[in-house]
């Protein structure tokens, strides 16, 4: 079958399974969107690029699947660069598809030219710059496979326009197969028997789960684990949902933001198991001091992870799934013996004793909405059902700590580059993926302006996604940095001028509430979650509440600022 | 420590770019680097020698192998690998100095590949301190340019 480039690629994502594509067309993309409606693809136009990126990034995390984005070259292709950085650091699999000027004129200034592929090797997994038609359908085949195997990321693919109209036989690879790349999948034994051991003789073992525990869908395995040996679980903001909030295993998040329990057990456990998490140092902090009691075991599938901030005793590079499966194999048998572990009871009580010591908390006096209460409503409204995503800054630490994640995927936030303008486009990207699931995206009044334009995108698609704004009239995070750290001087911080967010969400064609009052809360979120259709809530929160607990920067993460 | 690092990689159009940008990006430094053609057609060998502690030097090769374009990495440091740079030196050689000059030549097994009244153009090989060491010999008679491939390295045979 004969096919123009343009074709090969609709094509092609037909057969990847792909449902949705979330672009903006131009010059030199438009071959493309000229045969767009002939395929059972859904299109979701964008108001900026960064929200097709971002969305389909939202759409990865939420679904699994991977996410598109295609945009034309030059502007749109640059517009997307922030977003792919983004889904870069949190290891999430998307493909971007951008438009180029034709082969003849790439390197000569042309309109709307720019070396993307360039731009974007140091934030992609790995990108193409396609420059014949007949091996197009190979490189879009090795991009998917790329983007979802081993470590996920995003991949970029540049078509030139003359090569979207160039024709040529097309198949479409069944199987790929790279002589240069064949990511680590199955642990090695030995080390499963090691870390099999060591769990048999911890008497104080800690679970810090990371992302990796999402992208390999791994939530089980490690839920087994940490209930049959009883050991406490903590995970980083990545991993919010691999494991029950409820359960009485769970720690909470660690880390800067932290609870008090996780960070405790984690500088006096004799035994981590970090499983696909990467030591970040939002997590460690002052790296010498951290868990400097345990042994380290570090499961990834990347092996740069492994050994680059913390030095660990046993490194295993596999998939977190797989591992945990080689793992609860191997300690089953050792169960029904009775030999598999000692027990853990006074380890829990001490765990316990630290939770009940600093629970997370704040102050509930005042007539001021306290933003930590909003989120508790939201969890306490949709029973932890709903998918929630956010923004970053105080607004997501409150989303991470005052919402109880039990299943993986309904926390959605941009963990590794913190992006503001990222939650509400993701929001869109999972309530394409879930249509019928309640998606709300926990903002602030800073970031939710950087991709305000979606709400366009909304409206126009009838998606009915939430937004509830922790409205404090500052860049709360850096004003709080300001007054603990920087003596109160509020430079830049204070967000004169800010639009009113009712008028504005009925200006683009949704629906807006204004709250005030703390008796009005619970009253009008419920009747927001229950609008068919895209809104805001405007919520004048406290303007100088903090996040607590709190680690300054550099210092140990048992070294915490409490409420 | 300085380190010679083979890599076995895809020759293809940026390939030079990610691994170079790898370095910056990290924070890791080149000293030399070197890059031809293999015998397999498609497939090129990089030599890079850089420096770092142990723990600089893993995250530089586990980098390295993650690059999707790169199929082998090898540390060429250790006494079982024979490294080799070239370098060509052009060289003042007025009168006198000449018939020093070649005799230095001589014992460094250099060749000499131009000559003209004034100036020689030596071109020598071997390892790093090998050159160094010529360097520091002939710089009194006046050293007017260098220009020097960077080391390639190889694993040696079966040892005695």
């Amino acid at each position: 079958m004969e096919l123009s480039g343009a074709q090969i690629l609709l094509e092609s994502l037909r057969k990847e399974g792909v449902d949705v594509v979330f672009g903006f067309p131009g010059g030199a993309v438009i071959d493309i969107y000229d045969h767009l409606p002939d395929y059972p693809i859904k299109h979701v136009l964008v108001r900026h690029e960064q929200g097709a990126i971002h969305a389909a990034d939202g759409y990865a995390r939420a679904s699994g699947k991977v996410g598109v984005c295609l945009v034309t070259s030059g502007p749109g292709a640059t517009n997307t660069v922030t977003g792919i950085a983004t889904a870069y650091m949190d290891s999430i699999p998307v493909v971007i598809f951008t438009g180029q000027v034709p082969t003849p004129l790439i390197g000569n200034d042309a309109f709307q030219e720019v070396d993307i592929v360039g731009i974007t090797r140091s934030c992609t997994k790995h990108n193409y710059l396609v420059k014949d038609v007949a091996s197009l359908a190979y490189t879009i085949k090795e991009a998917f496979y790329l983007a979802s195997s081993g470590r996920p990321g995003p991949v970029l693919v540049d078509i030139p326009k003359d090569v979207q109209q160039a024709v040529t036989e097309y198949r479409y690879p069944k199987t790929i197969k790279m002589r240069s790349y064949n990511p680590t999948f199955e642990p090695n034994i030995k080390q499963v028997r090691k870390v099999a051991d060591l769990i048999a003789k911890a008497k104080k073992p800690v679970i810090y789960a990371g992302g990796g525990v999402i992208s390999a869908n791994a939530h089980e395995e490690l839920t087994w684990l940490a209930r049959t040996f009883k050991i406490p679980v903590t995970a980083t903001l990545m991993a919010l949902g691999c494991f029950p909030g409820d359960d009485p295993l769970w720690l909470g998040m660690l880390g800067m933001h932290g609870t008090f329990a996780a960070n405790h057990a984690i500088n006096n456990a004799d035994l981590i198991l970090a499983i696909g998490s990467r030591f970040d140092d939002r997590v460690t902090g002052k790296v010498s001091e951290f868990a400097k009691k345990a042994t380290i075991v570090h499961i990834d599938i990347d092996p740069t992870s492994i050994q680059k901030n913390v030095l660990v005793h046993v490194p295993v590079v596999a998939d977190c799934r797989a591992f945990l499966l080689a793992l609860n194999r191997e300690l089953a048998p050792r169960l029904e013996e009775g030999a598999a572990a000692p027990s853990h009871d006074k380890w829990l009580a001490q765990v316990a004793g630290w939770a009940a010591e600093h629970p997370l908390t704040y102050s509930r006096e005042g007539a001021v909405i306290k933003p930590q209460a909003v989120v508790e409503t939201i969890y306490r409204l949709t029973k932890g059902k709903a998918i929630i995503t956010t923004e970053v800054g105080q607004n997501q630490m409150w989303a991470a700590q005052f919402y109880r994640y039990h299943k993986p995927r309904t926390f959605i936030s941009s963990g590794g580059l913190g992006t503001m303008g990222y939650g509400f486009p993701a929001a869109i990207g999972a309530q394409m993926a879930f249509p019928d699931k309640l998606v709300i995206d926990v903002a602030g009044d800073g970031s939710i302006q950087m991709c305000i334009q979606e709400l366009a995108t909304a409206v126009c698609y009838e998606l009915p996604v939430k937004i509830v704004i922790l409205n404090n009239g500052y860049l709360g995070m850096v004003r709080q940095w300001q007054e603990l750290f920087y003596a109160k001087n509020y430079c830049a911080t204070c967000m004169d001028a800010a639009p009113d967010f009712v008028r504005l969400a009925e200006a683009y064609g949704a629906v807006g509430y204004r709250v005030t009052d703390p008796a009005e809360v619970e009253k009008t979120l419920k009747e927001a979650f229950a609008l068919p259709r895209p809104v805001i809530v405007d919520v004048i929160v406290d303007r100088e509440e903090n996040v607590y607990p709190m680690v300054p920067a550099g210092k140990s993460i048992t070294e915490m600022l409490l409420v | 420590m300085r380190h010679i690092i083979s890599i076995l990689v895809e020759n293809e159009p940026g390939v030079l770019s990610r691994v170079a940008g790898l370095f910056s990006g990290r924070g890791f430094n080149i000293e030399t680097l070197n890059v031809a053609p293999t015998l397999t057609p498609g497939l090129s060998i990089m030599t890079i020698t850089t420096h770092g502690d142990e723990q600089i030097i893993e995250q530089i090769i586990k980098q390295l192998r993650k690059l999707v374009t790169t199929l082998k990495v090898v540390d060429l440091t250790d006494s079982s690998s024979v490294e080799r740079e070239m370098m060509l030196l052009r060289v003042d050689a007025e009168g006198i100095k000449r018939a020093e000059i070649l005799r230095i030549v001589d014992i460094f097994r250099c060749k000499v590949v131009d000559v003209s009244p004034d100036e020689l153009i030596l071109e020598v090989t071997g390892e790093q301190g090998k050159l160094t060491a010529l360097i520091n010999l002939l710089q009194r008679y006046g050293i007017k340019e260098v220009a020097r491939t960077g080391a390639v390295a190889m694993r040696r045979g079966m040892q005695g």
